[in-house]
């Protein structure tokens, strides 16, 4: 994510970080490069130009000048303007003191209106909400047949009727709730052009019609200048209360996130980041801003593996960690838990320093997969005594899991490594060769 | 203009009324501002450009040819900048469906004449494919859909309805099924019906997805085992409202799969869709068609010269 805008900003803050004092030109030289890197990455001209201005203003002052490291401080004063655009707090969704809660998602066309209703039912549902989806999607073929089989797949009740105008639908849905003791409902509504009046007016009516708690407006992150008068006419017109980015899972610099927030002075609320129906998460400014900075994103990361974690089966680990007998089970279930918390590579990006891996490393989960198999072809005293494991069980594992001599070998010797490590760790050691620390591939 | 007759092209021009509108009346607000070509003119140029997704370099690289030409052919006055402008930028567009050439008529004779739909999610691949069938139906050809998007939930039952509006045959398997089987069992089945275009719809993936990228050679390589020409055409569909990264999408799905020609969606809208010269001059592919409506009719065939014109064509003329 952003991986491209990163890079670039990189490049332009190892000079500054370079200069002892900093001159004027200094300074204009790199917001010049900064405002490149801005404008490629689908910042909005006009928001690029506030941007460089406000930073140059800001770096000018004495405080800059006169500070030991110029270079860090400049670098600071960007972040907190980012931070700034992208609006400084964490936001929310409004609900209803009296449910059901109401949330109306609107839209371009293929902006992702649909998945985003799919993952917010399955993200409210996970919190111990009850949500219901409806289905007022009425012109697109098989809108409503797409959000039937995505709410089959999170087991999260659709309401929809095929005889029946968007405007009836919406308003039954919220009875339907009520009825069936729903607690939030998320309204599907159609893709539709900012500059359509006939369909601006339709999504006017529904708005007035049920009256929501909370109106998404649903942006692909990929989108270019344009962004800024796509959401400032929905703006004009419904006055939405958040903002969602979909598809920041691709390489876009997602520049359009910074100009819709400075445009229309709405919080992004969400991220997609995957086609599963779990690939959604909270939109934090201050991340997003030290993701873009090349900072890393440690905070998602603890708080993802927090959520997937088995807290029984960590603390299980603990135990054996202690006693020293760490297995290939024990290797096995790390694996799998990992896997659990998404593709390895997006796992990956999310811890500080991780992120300049090459850009072409590929680590994917199939890797993982290879390892597993390779464990799973052990037999039950193999895996809890791994020192048994001579050259002819080798062999026998290589076939058994379809690999090769080659691979098995590979993963005893990280298994041996991570093992050693486990040990040192649980004797209150800090290894000395952290840095050699690989994750299993196979 | 053969295919693209009247009728055609005020729609086409209909579709592109709001970009023009933007690029247009503001380029001529400059000129009539300003009656030398000079640096701050060029400045404000540079920036309707890339409100216009032009992109930077692009935009860079259009100034810089308008700059040279203003010098060496002595154009100082500020009313053939728009001239100039025109011409730089129709340089850099590639022929797609030039005016002498008639798009939907299929210049081998091998059955079928293979088309691939590529690109990322939400672009209209699924619109796109209704409208291509529908076309190539009107032109006399007998059509054949293969629905390989066996990944998005109700993708079947979209494509289903769009082959019904433009009356012609589907071959589609369950939900989660194998792409590359569906595409192959389909190509057998065109083979044997003596099918005159077979058009393969895939699932939207964002290009950085590896084993997407992968799934989607392996569709082109089964094609292949039945038929080593196949597929003929990769389309691969960009919304117009893309900024820059629809350059990456180029990138990505021409070195996995080879793109044969763009499709540029969504123009009715207020997107300029500026990126596609950069795209078009960047990796030598050329636009073939434009999508600028819902309905089965609104897809156009590219034609540089039109495209250009329309776009800055004046305004009384609409």
């Amino acid at each position: 994510m952003f991986d491209d805008l990163t890079l670039k900003l990189e490049s332009v803050f190892k000079k500054l970080r370079g200069y002892g004092k900093i001159s004027e030109s200094n300074i204009a030289d790199s917001m010049r490069e900064v405002r490149r890197v801005l404008l490629d990455s689908d910042v909005n001209y006009k928001v690029v130009k506030q941007f460089a201005e406000d930073v140059q203003k800001r770096a000018l002052g004495q405080e800059v000048i006169a500070s030991i490291n110029p270079g860090q401080l400049i670098i600071k004063i960007i972040h907190n303007e980012l931070v700034k655009l992208l609006g400084e707090t964490r936001q929310d969704i409004k609900y209803s003191v009296m449910p059901p809660t109401v949330i109306m998602v609107a839209g371009l066309q293929g902006s992702g209106k649909t998945t985003f209703c799919a993952k917010l039912a399955n993200h409210l549902k996970r919190k111990g909400n009850f949500p219901m989806l409806a289905a007022a999607d009425i012109y697109r073929p098989a809108a409503i047949d797409q959000l039937l089989m995505l709410g089959k797949q999170i087991d999260i009740p659709v309401h929809y009727d095929r005889n029946k105008n968007a405007v009836e639908i919406a308003v039954d849905s919220i009875d339907h709730a009520r009825k069936s003791a729903r607690d939030v409902v998320i309204i599907d509504t159609a893709g539709r052009l900012h500059i359509d009046d006939e369909m601006m007016k339709e999504v006017e009516t529904i708005k007035s019609r049920v009256n929501p708690n909370e109106i998404l407006f649903v942006v692909d992150s990929m989108t270019g200048q344009d962004a800024v008068n796509t959401a400032k006419a929905f703006h004009d017109r419904l006055n939405f209360d958040g903002v969602v980015l979909t598809k920041l899972d691709g390489d876009t610099r997602g520049g359009a996130a910074l100009s819709i927030r400075s445009v229309v002075n709405k919080p992004i609320k969400f991220v997609g980041v995957g086609e599963k129906l779990d690939a959604l998460e909270p939109f934090h400014p201050d991340r997003m801003a030290s993701r873009i900075l090349g900072m890393g994103d440690i905070v998602t990361f603890v708080e993802k593996a927090q959520l997937e974690y088995d807290q029984e089966k960590a603390q299980k680990l603990e135990e054996r960690l202690r006693k020293s007998q760490f297995t290939l089970e024990d290797f096995l279930e790390q694996l799998q838990e990992v896997k659990k918390m998404g593709p390895i590579s997006q796992v990956l990006s999310m811890i500080p320093g991780m992120n300049k891996l090459p850009a072409n490393a590929e680590i994917d989960n199939k890797s993982l997969v290879r390892v597993e198999a390779i464990i799973q072809s052990m037999s039950k005293t193999e895996r809890s005594n791994p020192n048994v494991i001579n050259g002819t069980r080798r062999r026998r594992i290589a076939i058994g899991s379809g690999t090769s001599v080659q691979e098995v070998n590979r993963v005893m010797k990280q298994f041996f490594e991570m093992q050693k490590m486990m040990k040192m760790f649980s004797r209150g050691k800090m290894p000395k060769h952290f840095r050699g620390l690989k994750l299993p591939t196979a | 203009m053969g295919f693209f007759d009247k009728f055609k092209f005020s729609r086409l021009k209909e579709g592109l009324t709001k970009t023009r509108e933007n690029i247009i009346a503001k380029v001529q607000k400059l000129i009539t501002s300003k009656s030398k070509i000079d640096d701050e003119l060029l400045n404000n140029l540079e920036e309707i450009l890339i409100l216009g997704d032009v992109g930077v370099s692009t935009t860079h690289q259009i100034i810089e040819n308008i700059k040279v030409r203003v010098k060496q052919e002595r154009y100082e006055n500020s009313t053939e900048l728009d001239r100039l402008l025109r011409e730089e930028i129709q340089k850099m567009l590639l022929n797609g469906n030039g005016s002498d050439e008639a798009p939907f008529v299929i210049s081998h004779t091998q059955k079928p004449h293979v088309i691939m739909i590529v690109g990322v999610n939400g672009v209209g691949k699924t619109t796109t494919i209704g409208k291509l069938a529908y076309n190539y139906k009107t032109a006399g050809k007998k059509v054949l859909i293969a629905a390989a998007d066996t990944f998005r939930a109700a993708a079947n039952e979209q494509l289903e309805i769009w082959a019904k509006r433009a009356g012609v045959d589907i071959i589609q398997q369950a939900h989660g099924a194998d792409p590359a089987a569906v595409a192959y069992d389909s190509l057998k089945s065109g083979i044997a019906n003596n099918v005159d275009v077979m058009i393969i719809d895939t699932a939207g993936r964002l290009h950085t997805k590896i084993n997407l990228m992968e799934e989607l050679k392996k569709i082109k390589r089964v094609l292949q085992k039945l038929m080593p020409e196949a597929p003929h055409e990769i389309y691969l569909v960009l919304d117009a409202t893309t900024g820059q990264n629809a350059i990456q999408q180029a990138k990505q799905f021409t070195s996995a799969v080879g793109i044969t020609g763009l499709v540029l969606t969504k123009l009715d809208g207020t997107a300029k869709g500026g990126v596609v010269i950069a795209v078009s001059q960047e990796l030598n592919i050329p636009v073939k068609f434009i999508g600028v409506g819902e309905t089965i009719e609104d897809l156009q065939p590219f034609d540089k010269n039109a495209f250009v014109n329309a776009l800055f064509e004046k305004n009384e003329d609409i």
